[in-house]
């Protein structure tokens, strides 16, 4: 695939370039709170981009994808609990949890479609929510500080913030390269055609249910990644990551910045999180507004952000 | 044993209430095929509208008709306003939505109301225990929800099975582009359809307005109860969401008042501490989970479309 030039391509280009230099502004500057801002947005955009790669490529909808940002996070927060603190064992205990967890949901929401799976994996996000908050040992319903931070045996200081915003970056780009090898892989198109016609994928010999499974793990092990990336950037992991609405802010920055486009997610995550944090600056009632805007992004901007740009570089 | 009465009267009484949430929803899930996540939100707003009125006009009764009325009304207009204009959309677009309208609500209700919980006081006649038999007391209020939800759930029954309306409304079910096609204003049918469902998630707030604290963000965790319901009971079903919710509200509060004893006798006690209050909010959803995977079109399944 031969990248054309138009608008959300060029937007997309713009967009990487600015993440790249804004600790340069932030030192130049001298603001440390948009650094700590965007540090949050990457980490979002991460979590963005793996539901994007099931529910805008896969045509999976699921409605708890937010439960592996706590799952990865909370084996962070258990692993540095129990005085592990190296990053070389909690972060792919923190993945393999994921993985774990997105494949035992996803063999038994897969057999179910539409609203079904939009509801059953709500389900079993709040499963994971409720044991949360029974882990009495684990801060249960308050939650967990992580007093130290992921240990890399010196390679890199995730205390430092400028170092830290650039692991998040090179996850959240790393995911985003990985989503686009997926997606224009022979599997990827696979997954793609089982989301437009399933029972033709089947009768030309794909096992499909295999294949959106393997894809419902992957995009889980994804947003582990960036929940382990959370309880690091918070120093605290709560059974409120994986409310349900928690899962609706990702849902949100996915349609928000447009589903089933590579960088839509990230766009999604940048514009839903820095008018949240402006709009409470202005007011304490940012719902307010907040709510209706995306009323009627829904209901006139149809395909998000970047189908918006898509149309207006077709003119 | 009285205990035990005591938890089943509590778990129907609950059940019911949760019927009155879910057949709204199903009502508009099935017939528009909206997901409509705010429709918490509207439990919440009656919740909201019966503390204030029942202050304004200092009795219950009328407080409670006046509270019943302004969430009808304000969802016709939320309807018309907006939601009217996501029907036939992608489910995606109406949960995008409705979660705007969610944030909305629950600012306005913060600006109009403060971020404070409200207590909505019962009158004396309600709060006397009532023997249902002897020896066991039951609260007349708790009493006073299961009679009234009963007699909404007759009513809507009678409506939806025995009249003209009812009868337009299960056709919109079962094929939506035929009764428009047969001549029927649909365009009417569904405010009247999405109002009825706002008048009875107002009620359902409303009753249970005493027994909680009229708070924000109530309406979230029992909108997600009320979406198992459904799907447990079959989208679009009123005699599928009536069966899923009493089943629904008499496991969950059996569980959660018998679940940390039986759990005492086989595990440890530290062990049994910490599962027990696990188990016991998650037993529905283990239930819905399943339930979709060994019927995953619910148990009582409306009408193929």
């Amino acid at each position: 695939m031969k990248p054309k030039l138009n608008a959300s391509n060029a937007v997309a280009a713009l967009l990487c370039a600015a993440l790249v230099l804004l600790p340069v502004y932030s030192a130049a500057t001298g603001n440390i709170f948009i650094l700590t801002l965007f540090t949050r947005i990457a980490i979002y955009a991460l979590a963005a981009a793996s539901l994007n790669l099931i529910m805008g490529y896969g045509g999976m909808m699921s409605f708890g994808h937010a439960a592996y940002l706590g799952i990865g996070g909370y084996a962070v927060g258990i692993l540095a609990t129990e005085g592990i603190g190296s990053g070389f064992i909690q972060w792919p205990v923190a993945l393999a949890a994921s993985a774990l967890f997105a494949l035992l949901i996803g063999a038994l929401s897969l057999r179910t479609r539409g609203v079904y799976f939009i509801m059953i994996t709500l389900a079993f996000a709040q499963m994971a929510y409720y044991v949360a908050s029974a882990l009495s040992r684990y801060g249960g319903d308050d939650g967990l500080t992580v007093y130290k931070r992921s240990d890399f045996a010196g390679l890199i200081n995730l205390s430092d913030r400028t170092q830290f915003y650039y692991l998040c970056l090179g996850c959240l780009f790393g995911g985003l390269y990985l989503i686009w090898r997926i997606v224009n892989s022979r599997f990827g198109l696979v997954v793609q055609g089982v989301r437009s016609n399933e029972q033709r994928m089947q009768a030309i010999g794909f096992p499909a249910y295999r294949y959106r499974l393997v894809c419902f793990v992957i995009a889980g092990t994804i947003c582990g990644l960036a929940g382990a990336l959370l309880a690091n950037n918070t120093d605290f992991v709560s059974p409120a990551v994986m409310y349900w609405t928690r899962s609706g802010d990702l849902m949100v920055m996915v349609i928000l910045g447009g589903m089933g486009s590579l960088f839509g997610p990230v766009v999604g995550a940048i514009v839903y999180l820095l008018l949240e944090e402006l709009l409470s600056q202005f007011t304490e009632y940012s719902g307010l507004i907040l709510g209706p805007v995306l009323l009627l992004i829904v209901l006139f901007a149809r395909g998000g952000i970047m189908g918006l740009l898509g149309r207006m570089s077709r003119g | 044993m009285y205990l035990v009465v005591e938890q089943l009267l509590n778990g129907l009484q609950f059940g019911l209430l949760l019927f009155l949430l879910a057949a709204g929803l199903t009502l508009v899930f099935g017939i528009m095929d909206f997901v409509n996540l705010a429709h918490g939100s509207l439990y919440m707003m009656g919740a909201y509208f019966a503390a204030t009125f029942v202050t304004w006009t200092g009795s219950f009764v009328l407080g409670a008709l006046l509270a019943l009325g302004a969430t009808l009304l304000l969802g016709i207009v939320l309807e018309y306003v907006a939601l009217r204009h996501l029907y036939g959309r992608d489910h995606l677009d109406q949960v995008l939505a409705t979660f705007g309208l969610i944030l909305f609500f629950n600012d306005a209700v913060r600006l109009i109301w403060g971020p404070a919980g409200l207590a909505l006081s019962l009158p004396a006649w309600l709060t006397v225990p009532v023997q249902i038999i002897p020896g066991v007391y039951y609260p007349a209020y708790r009493l006073m929800i299961i009679v009234v939800a009963l007699a909404v759930a007759a009513m809507l029954y009678l409506v939806v099975m025995r009249t003209r309306v009812g009868m337009l409304i299960r056709a919109g079910a079962s094929n939506r582009e035929m009764i428009g096609a047969l001549g029927i204003n649909i365009k009417l049918l569904f405010t009247l359809v999405f109002g009825l469902g706002a008048a009875l998630a107002g009620l359902a707030g409303l009753m249970q307005a005493p027994i909680l604290t009229v708070q924000i963000g109530m309406g979230e965790n029992i909108l997600i109860l009320a979406f198992v319901i459904i799907v447990i009971g079959g989208i679009g079903s009123i005699r599928g969401a009536f069966m899923a919710a009493i089943f629904v509200g008499i496991i969950d509060t059996m569980g959660r008042a018998f679940l940390p004893d039986l759990l005492r006798k086989v595990l440890s006690g530290a062990a049994a501490s910490t599962a027990a209050p696990a188990l016991s909010s998650m037993l529905i959803y283990l239930l819905m989970a399943i339930i979709l995977v060994l019927r995953p079109e619910g148990l009582f399944p409306a009408a193929k479309r």
